[in-house]
């Protein structure tokens, strides 16, 4: 076998200079594109989510002429408005000791030391100017009596530094980047494109024969049209790939394709494995179930977790004899105060998510399928009255009461780990832009800034950071160089070719005519992906998976039905090509998962455990960012490692017991 | 308790925009009550394609009730019976053995069908495009707590903030009016200090924007406010004819 | 001229001319009741709103507001059910808190102008209008208004009683329509916060009344004293 190649720090354009002089030097050293230029260059954005939003309408304003698109009827409704809890940022308003280097701290600690110190050291960095524009645009922060911006704390971290917006922050922000885009688009600096989904990218030759991004292909969901867009560049921001688990708390609509197809253009997909499974989401209740709802981490702030001590309470909770209410204090082993006693309920996602599958594995679980965990608030209620946390958390216990038809002031909530955010994605290097030149990805879609465990409040920062202050900036020292470069007419040859492939795919996929829809066919991906790629993965598991996966792809590509036509409105094409990637993914991330053979942050291998079952990292050989790089569609991608050296940093195991 | 319930189902099935729309009822069979109305419709989207039959469009997306794309007119009630929540939150438990339920798509003129279930509203993109934000750009602006905003404006704010566009006020209009969300969107803006400046330019704006589109006049029935699934006040729309109103006597 | 091209003003419009009209009705009301007291104070204020040039600007300016109700009541309208598009729902049902009259303003402005011409005919164009010209309109003499609507409610035996009880129909209609009315009026006008919402629905619902109540005295007034001359 030949030797592994290597991502250098140089390569992944990482600037010199000390941690915290990084992205000052990269911004005073960039090149920048005058506004004249700037007039005569098309940016692509995929993604209207706060990533994608924010860097259509920042581009937009600096004068580049913007062309975004989304899946949904309007960029409002991307799926970063369903975030709840917040938004970190190290402004230290609440003077508890917060800075922009403890945040880095956190965060980098958060991810299990998986993350690149400078992009991570920069993302605290403009997180304060985050809470600073969005404040500008007319988000409605929660603020004091004193009418000042309010804060409440997080997962992970020890002080208070989550600005919020009730239950509703993502909605918020992104409702602010939504409206600075609206601007846009009404002034004819973003064209909008809704109901469109890309299903390939274009590259062109360069006059060196290095291919670059120069377009995308989309599909028209409303007529089924495909057509054929030009750009400059090509920034995607098309969020995680979680849905490839069928039950996850995206929305239906959340797909991984966009990355699929920047891979098999050669982006590299980096750490694939690592996927956010959420302590806090709402037990699934039947096999018809289409989702999974979160309920906001904000909630462990005040609730507290619990599960009976004695087997046979939780038999009877089971078997629906008795109500939690029921169970005597005493009875109740609150197991994260237990096992973390200086975090206590607010350890991070992983950790706490590991630790109620722990207990539901040995039987403990509290509700008929034996799969779920108490969230109690019954001592909030009594320090803080029933107003108080109705002001704090009314919204989530009104949305919990309608799914589950329960009080949940009178009797605790019951929780359950659902995947909920992916921290893998497409690798990107510190200009956000791929191993494709031209093609940039932001947001949850890259790969960048939570390693190996996302915290709580950060998926809103990265997104922001990314299309707001970063983005716009890297994406001019590539388009200063392309200034020179006209507009390329979409009749170029390299634009037919790929329209011609991705019809062909279109009609394969319409001709198979087989027994089986496609929801059927991705259910049954999702049970594969939870009970062998799920929270505990072994080599086994996941070596099953990988068989199970290929198994199923040969279903899909034989026996998948899909009614009607390609060239209308057809929404069981649109989840089959999605179903398609989602398969691609599944595998790509067992292969990952099993490639990792050690335990960090949201990857956990069953071998790789201390004694009391904490995760177990292996630095001296997994201290990389493992980078895919396709290689054909019947071949075993292949690995490439960009080494994480911890210059500044030292990395410890992570402990959230003392 | 959620016990299981056979239900008919009454959806209106249009091919296309300018297609003949008409009604079709489904039956449906050993339904959850804790099951959602749209896994409701999953399921019967599955029996649809089992029967190699077109699958009934509609549009869905985060099923959380946030995103605001779920648009469903279900038995006389945009989202459904229930109050306060939108289609993708309506379970099932409000629904008996043996009942049919009627769903039909939002009708206003200014939301066409796209097809069965589902209609166009980038009417309401449009009113946001004309108006609907803080003119600031990225970058430049001054420390967040640099303006004190007392505790109760920021919270109304936050509340007239809460609207998701779902157009479910225009469809339970019988005037076909927008007002409930254009005015959301002003009083959010026009309560906070940062929107106070561009107030007056942002009301004529938008509601320009919104008569030029054909949505029709408030008549202050309130039908609006009462199924909006966030409960956005009709006090804003107050505000918006205050604003309005103000803003033409100054020009 | 955003008085008649925005919908706000359009509704601005309907607004000021409904309010001012509640206005008219008060004062009406309350002349009228008059009647309950003194026929002879009455007449003293008919014969001051007579023939007078301020009683006829007065008519006039109030003929002009009940015009511009009325047509900008049908303009919207059209423009309504235009908005509505061209499917009407299937199924329609009660919103919890929003009242039936609110949803049928326009057929109850409709009764409330068709009895309206009923009323003129009885009344103004044998009081005012045949002492502005002159002409004998009827076998009244026009000052004595107050000796006209004893006949007309209570002297004309059965139909005096059917009249009062087409009057108490025509008045719960008119109560309907400034129920949602008034207030309606004033929300246009953008009096109303998040606390003054419910306020002002109740002071809407007062003023209601107030504005029909004295007309449903007179009537009932004098239904009782026609029931007792049968």
């Amino acid at each position: 076998m030949k030797d592994t190649k290597i991502i250098t720090p140089e390569m992944a354009k990482i600037p010199q200079g000390p941690l915290e002089k990084k992205w000052t030097n990269y911004k005073d050293h960039q090149k920048l594109v005058n506004p004249a230029n700037k007039r005569r260059l098309d940016v692509i954005v995929v993604g209207t989510g706060l990533a994608g939003a924010s860097a259509a309408a920042s581009l937009a304003e600096m004068g580049f002429n913007v062309l975004n698109f989304c899946i949904q009827d309007s960029p409002r409704r991307a799926h970063s408005i369903a975030a709840q809890g917040g938004i970190n940022a190290a402004k230290n308003y609440q003077n508890d000791g917060d800075s922009v280097y403890r945040l880095y701290y956190d965060t980098i600690k958060g991810g299990d030391y998986r993350a690149r110190e400078a992009n991570v050291y920069r993302l605290a960095e403009v997180s304060n100017n985050i809470i600073d524009q969005c404040v500008a645009q007319g988000v409605p922060f929660a603020r004091e009596y004193g009418g000042l911006l309010d804060n409440r704390s997080f997962g992970g971290a020890q002080v208070s530094r989550t600005f919020y917006a009730k239950g509703q922050t993502g909605q918020q922000l992104l409702l602010g980047a939504y409206s600075a885009l609206s601007r846009q688009i009404g002034k004819g600096k973003v064209k909008m494109y809704t109901r469109y989904e890309m299903l390939d990218i274009v590259t062109v030759k360069d006059a060196n024969g290095e291919e670059r991004a120069r377009g995308i292909i989309a599909r028209n969901l409303v007529t089924g049209r495909i057509e054929r867009f030009f750009g400059h560049a090509v920034v995607i921001g098309t969020g995680g790939y979680g849905n490839t688990f069928f039950l996850s708390t995206n929305a239906m609509a959340s797909n991984g394709s966009a990355a699929m197809q920047m891979y098999r253009h050669g982006a590299y997909f980096a750490n694939p494995c690592y996927a956010q499974i959420h302590p806090t989401c709402i037990p699934k209740h039947g096999d018809f179930q289409s989702k999974l709802t979160l309920m906001s981490e904000s909630l462990r702030n005040d609730g507290r977790i619990w599960v009976p001590k004695k087997l046979e309470d939780a038999k009877r909770l089971q078997a629906g004899e008795i109500k939690g209410r029921d169970i005597p204090e005493e009875d109740r082993d609150y197991y994260l105060e237990r096992r973390y006693p200086a975090f206590g309920n607010l350890v991070p996602r992983d950790v706490a998510s590991r630790a109620a599958k722990e207990r539901c594995d040995k039987g403990f679980g509290v509700n008929n399928t034996g799969l779920a965990v108490f969230l109690d608030f019954s001592d909030a209620i009594q320090r803080l009255g029933k107003d108080v946390v109705a002001q704090k958390y009314g919204n989530l216990f009104q949305m919990y009461e309608k799914i589950v038809d329960e009080n949940p002031y009178e009797n605790p909530m019951m929780i359950f780990p659902a995947i909920h955010y992916t921290m893998g994605g497409i690798w990107v290097d510190y200009e956000l832009q791929t191993s494709v030149k031209g093609l940039f990805c932001i947001g949850e879609a890259n790969f960048s800034d939570h390693g190996a465990n996302r915290l709580g409040a950060s998926a809103l920062m990265q997104g922001l950071a990314d299309g707001y202050f970063v983005l716009p900036y890297t994406i001019q020292n590539y388009l200063s160089d392309q200034i020179g470069v006209p507009r390329m007419s979409t009749d170029l040859p390299e634009f037919a070719e790929a329209e011609k492939k991705v019809n062909d795919k279109i009609a394969r996929l319409m001709a198979i005519q087989g027994k089986r829809s496609v929801d059927s066919i991705h259910k049954e991906l999702g049970l594969i992906m939870w009970d062998f790629v799920g929270m505990g993965r072994t080599a086994e598991s996941l070596k099953t998976a990988i068989a199970k996966i290929d198994e199923l792809k040969k279903e899909f590509w034989s026996n998948v039905y899909i009614p009607g036509e390609a060239s209308a409105l057809n929404n069981e094409l649109e989840k089959a090509l999605r179903l398609a990637d989602f398969i691609e993914i599944g595998k790509l991330m067992a292969i990952d998962a099993l490639n990792r053979e050690e335990s960090c942050g949201g990857h956990f291998r069953e071998e790789y455990q201390t004694e009391e079952g904490e995760a177990l990292r292996q630095d001296d050989k997994f201290s990389y960012v493992a980078c895919w790089k396709y290689t054909g569609e019947d071949s075993e991608p292949e690995l490439i490692k960009e080494p994480l050296d911890y210059e500044f940093t030292e990395r410890k195991t992570r402990n959230y017991k003392a | 308790m959620d016990s299981y319930i056979n239900i008919k189902v009454r959806v209106w099935r249009q091919a296309g925009p300018k297609a003949q729309g008409h009604f079709e009822t489904y039956e449906l069979k050993h339904i959850f009550q804790g099951a959602s109305f749209l896994e409701m419709m999953d399921i019967l989207n599955e029996q649809l394609i089992a029967e190699r039959k077109d699958p009934i469009a509609f549009d869905h997306d985060c099923r959380e009730g946030i995103c605001g794309m779920c648009s469903m007119y279900v038995d006389g009630h945009p989202h459904g019976p229930d109050s306060a929540i939108t289609t993708c939150q309506l379970h099932m438990r409000h629904f008996h053995d043996g009942q049919t339920i009627t769903v039909e798509p939002w009708r206003s003129r200014a939301f066409p069908v796209i097809k069965d279930l589902m209609v166009d509203r980038q009417a309401y993109d449009k009113i946001m495009q004309a108006g609907g934000f803080i003119s600031v750009n990225t970058g430049g602006v001054p420390d967040a707590n640099a303006i004190a905003i007392p505790k109760p404006v920021a919270d109304e704010a936050m509340d007239a903030a809460s609207c998701i566009g779902c157009g479910a006020c225009a469809a339970a209009c019988k005037n076909g009016s927008a007002m409930l969300f254009v005015s959301a969107k002003v009083s959010q803006l026009a309560l906070l200090p940062q929107g106070k400046i561009e107030a007056a330019k942002r009301a004529k704006a938008m509601i320009a924007k919104m008569d030029e589109l054909g949505f029709g006049n408030c008549t202050n029935t309130g039908a609006c406010a009462a199924e909006c699934p966030k409960s956005v006040s009709l006090a804003n729309i107050a505000r918006l004819n205050r604003e309005f109103i103000c803003a033409k006597l100054k020009d | 001229m955003w008085l008649k091209d925005s919908s706000i003003g359009r509704k601005l419009v309907m607004s000021l001319s409904g309010l001012f009209l509640v206005l008219f009705l008060l004062f009406h009301g309350c002349m009228n009741l008059a009647l309950v007291f003194s026929e002879k104070a009455y007449n003293t204020i008919c014969s001051l709103l007579g023939a007078n040039w301020y009683a006829i600007i007065g008519s006039l300016v109030i003929a002009l507001f009940v015009l511009i109700h009325f047509c900008y009541a049908f303009y919207l309208t059209i423009q309504n059910l235009r908005a509505r598009g061209n499917d009407r729902y299937a199924m329609t049902a009660r919103q919890e808190g929003v009242q039936w009259a609110s949803k049928n303003m326009l057929v109850l402005g409709i009764c409330v102008i068709g009895f309206l011409v009923l009323h003129l005919a009885n009344f103004w164009f044998k009081m005012q209008f045949a002492e502005l010209t002159g002409i004998e309109t009827s076998a009244f003499d026009p000052q004595d208004g107050a000796g006209l609507v004893k006949f007309m409610f209570a002297g004309n035996g059965a139909w005096s009683i059917v009249l009062c009880l087409l009057y108490l129909v025509w008045l719960a209609a008119l109560w309907l329509h400034l129920s949602h009315g008034v207030w309606s009026a004033l929300q246009t006008l953008g009096w109303s916060s998040l606390i003054w919402l419910k306020r002002i629905q109740v002071i809407g619902l007062i003023l209601a009344t107030l504005a029909v109540l004295p007309f449903v005295i007179v009537v009932v007034y004098y239904l009782g004293m026609g029931v007792g001359m049968m």
